[in-house]
């Protein structure tokens, strides 16, 4: 109570401050915007967490290499990357770290799990916020004006992966798996919610976590079951390893995924048993993508490894606040968010516009295949109108 | 009834690596009445060391048996120079000392362990090479591979060479004799000293060929994986009542079981209200079961006695 008119007395000053700074503005003057990158860069899932902070930390290069002016003043980009652990305590803890540095934007979190407890701390402080990843349909429902993905989320994935898993493989009897996370667990309720109405019987649903290993009874129990198909909602550390153990129980039974295990990672860590496997993910093939090859081989000749998942999301998530921004000749969260709902915007990973929520209009979804130890292509499907609106 | 057989299978051959780890904390307690909560990283330390080994190795091309017996001597020449000189520095020092001060001591050598291992292998799951690919045994029913085979096997034959030597050997005498009394052992002319490093000694070497049974059987490692091995094999240890070395590796084996049975089953039981993700529920139950109704676990008996 005390410190509230102290706060006023401060924003007055600032207000004042600004105001200066508008009046007369210095034309060699440069302001600096804070980007923030939100990702898991240590633990089990870093790898796709760095994949991320690299694809934004190369949009920031591009776009201070162009010498950019907003609002008749030159702009330098500064990236502040931090660790979220994949963890949604610690997430939180990240975002009013960003926040109280002033960052302009966030690109992240990572998991559902954290973007969706984080996007509380950014909405209350009017900062938008793009995951590049999160596909948990909760994220975009709170109602929140500064929550934006550029994926297609899994009310899309998972009836998606489902109609493929009926339509395409004829799968008559399915055994779901999830890792009791936001993620997983979104993705196979809405997987199984599609199979179960297409007339297809899910005989057994079990639950792992994200950090077990070892997956032989809950695969023994399903093998009682004999299903045609296996479907998992993880990450790829657990994936790897249920595919292994799988084969050494003489599961003969297909298996699918979500976005989170298709990488090579995943390849690594299951071995020979990979074969065959398949999963899907938002977006096109990176091959596929409009500034596809171009954004591979620079991010290549930067990190020298190749794209695991999201850094063309990451990359794009920035380009969209740049453009924003542009529109709005300012960098103030407050006047360049209303723009963000209004972007066109032709990135790497394709057309990006957003619907009233701030979900990605018409994301594609790629299923993919691993054959002779790659991932590869399988089918593009683009949900369309109907599977957008729900 | 293959189902059934295949759980079974499956908890053994889980039970036989937690019997395994289980082992360094029994022996290490019945000497010192010191829980050594270090120890599971001890294993992870000897399985990633194992990973690090093959890896290079493998990439030098050299023949797959050469590469895992060259690596698994090398997670157990670490782990037992690890374990030999965590007791000579940080708890030899406390041996007088309250119960409670090496108890911390070790809890603070656990995290020290942790986070080294964090900095020099990083945060990031790891994946051990494929290194032979395992082939598969079918016996009606049920599927194992030689690996798992292999696995249980030598474990079996650890835990049975390892109660030979304590019970028909010169320095097993000398072990069992500290563990009664380390004042009258040492007078009897037992280096007490001596004793208790073997010990740490043995117990590691054993932690760390349950570490690299991990890494071979799983294909992944990590720097945390130590804690979730450890408190299980902990629990089988206070199962099998502990400071008993014949308990630890009958706790093992049945918590190994338990918990196999426990996720395949525990759906059916109760109606689909509980899934699979109760596994470690499950687990911890059965602890609190056994020290509720046998305090001094399933076949100890001489721990109450210990002051």
């Amino acid at each position: 109570m005390v410190r509230a008119p102290a706060v006023a007395v401060g924003l007055a000053f600032a207000l004042i401050l600004s105001g200066c700074g508008r009046e007369a503005p210095k034309p060699s003057g440069v302001a600096t915007v804070k980007i923030g990158a939100a990702s898991p860069l240590t633990g089990p899932q870093a790898h796709i967490g760095i994949d991320i902070r690299n694809g934004v930390e190369l949009a920031i290069e591009d776009a201070n290499s162009a010498n950019l002016e907003i609002g008749g003043r030159k702009v330098k980009f500064e990236m502040i990357a931090e660790d979220d652990e994949a963890n949604p305590t610690k997430a939180t803890t990240v975002a009013q770290k960003l926040v109280d540095s002033k960052v302009a934007a966030v690109v992240g979190h990572f998991n559902s799990g954290a973007s969706i407890p984080a996007s509380k701390i950014y909405s209350d402080a009017g900062i938008p916020q793009i995951s590049p990843s999160s596909t948990n349909p909760k994220y975009t429902l709170q109602g929140f004006k500064t929550t934006f993905r550029v994926v297609a989320h899994d009310d899309q994935q998972g009836p998606t992966l489902g109609r493929f898993a009926i339509e395409k493989l004829k799968a008559r009897t399915i055994a779901v798996i999830d890792d009791s996370t936001a993620y997983g667990q979104g993705l196979a309720d809405a997987f199984e919610a599609t199979v179960k109405a297409g007339g297809a019987k899910v005989v057994a649903r079990e639950h792992t976590t994200d950090k077990d290993t070892d997956f032989k009874a809950i695969l023994t129990r399903i093998r009682g079951r004999k299903p045609d198909l296996l479907m998992f909602g993880g990450i790829d550390p657990q994936a790897g390893p249920m595919v292994k153990q799988m084969a050494e129980l003489g599961i003969k039974a297909k298996f699918m995924g979500g976005d989170g295990m298709q990488t090579p990672n995943f390849i690594k860590l299951a071995g020979g048993a990979a074969e065959g496997v398949m999963a899907s993910i938002p977006g096109l093939p990176k091959e596929q993508m409009p500034g596809g090859s171009a954004f591979l081989e620079k991010y290549k000749a930067k990190y020298k490894s190749e794209v695991e998942l999201f850094a063309p999301m990451g990359y794009d998530a920035v380009m969209v606040f740049i453009d924003a921004m542009k529109r709005a000749g300012s960098t103030e969260p407050a006047k360049f968010l209303p723009e963000i709902g209004r972007t066109r915007y032709q990135g790497v990973i394709g057309p990006i516009a957003f619907d009233g929520k701030g979900d990605l209009v018409n994301g594609p979804i790629t299923i993919y295949v691993v054959k002779r130890g790659k991932w590869e292509a399988l089918e593009t499907v683009t949900p369309g109108a109907d599977g957008a609106k729900k | 009834m293959d189902i059934f057989l295949q759980q079974l299978v499956n908890g053994l051959v889980l039970g036989s690596i937690y019997a395994l780890v289980a082992l360094g904390y029994t022996m290490v307690y019945g000497i010192l009445g010191l829980i050594n909560f270090a120890h599971g990283d001890i294993c992870m330390i000897g399985a990633l060391t194992a990973l690090t080994v093959a890896q290079a190795l493998a990439a030098m091309g050299l023949p797959a048996p050469l590469v895992l017996v060259l690596s698994a001597l090398a997670a157990v020449a670490v782990c037992s120079a690890l374990g030999v000189s965590i007791e000579r520095a940080a708890y030899r020092p406390l041996r007088r000392a309250p119960r409670l001060a090496p108890l911390i001591t070790a809890i603070g050598v656990s995290i020290l362990l942790q986070y080294s291992a964090a900095l020099i292998w990083g945060k990031q799951y790891l994946s051990m090479p494929e290194l032979v690919k395992p082939s598969e045994i079918a016996v009606g029913g049920v599927h194992l591979t030689d690996l798992q085979a292999f696995i249980f096997l030598l474990a079996c034959a650890i835990m049975g060479g390892l109660l030979w030597f304590i019970r028909s050997t010169r320095a097993g005498r000398a072990m069992r004799a500290t563990e009664q009394n380390p004042d009258v052992a040492g007078l009897m002319g037992v280096n007490v000293n001596h004793v208790i490093a073997l010990t740490f000694l043995l117990g590691s070497a054993v932690g760390a060929v349950a570490g690299v049974m991990v890494v071979l059987y799983y294909g992944i490692g990590h720097y945390f994986m130590g804690f979730m091995l450890g408190l299980k094999a902990f629990t089988a240890a206070v199962l099998g009542g502990i400071g008993n070395v014949a308990g630890a590796m009958l706790g093992g084996m049945l918590l190994g079981v338990v918990e196999s049975l426990a996720t395949g089953y525990i759906g059916d039981l109760t109606g689909g209200v509980l899934g699979s993700n109760y596994r470690d529920v499950f687990a911890f139950l059965v602890l609190i079961l056994v020290l509720v109704f046998r305090p001094s676990g399933l076949l100890g008996e001489r721990v109450a006695d210990r002051t």
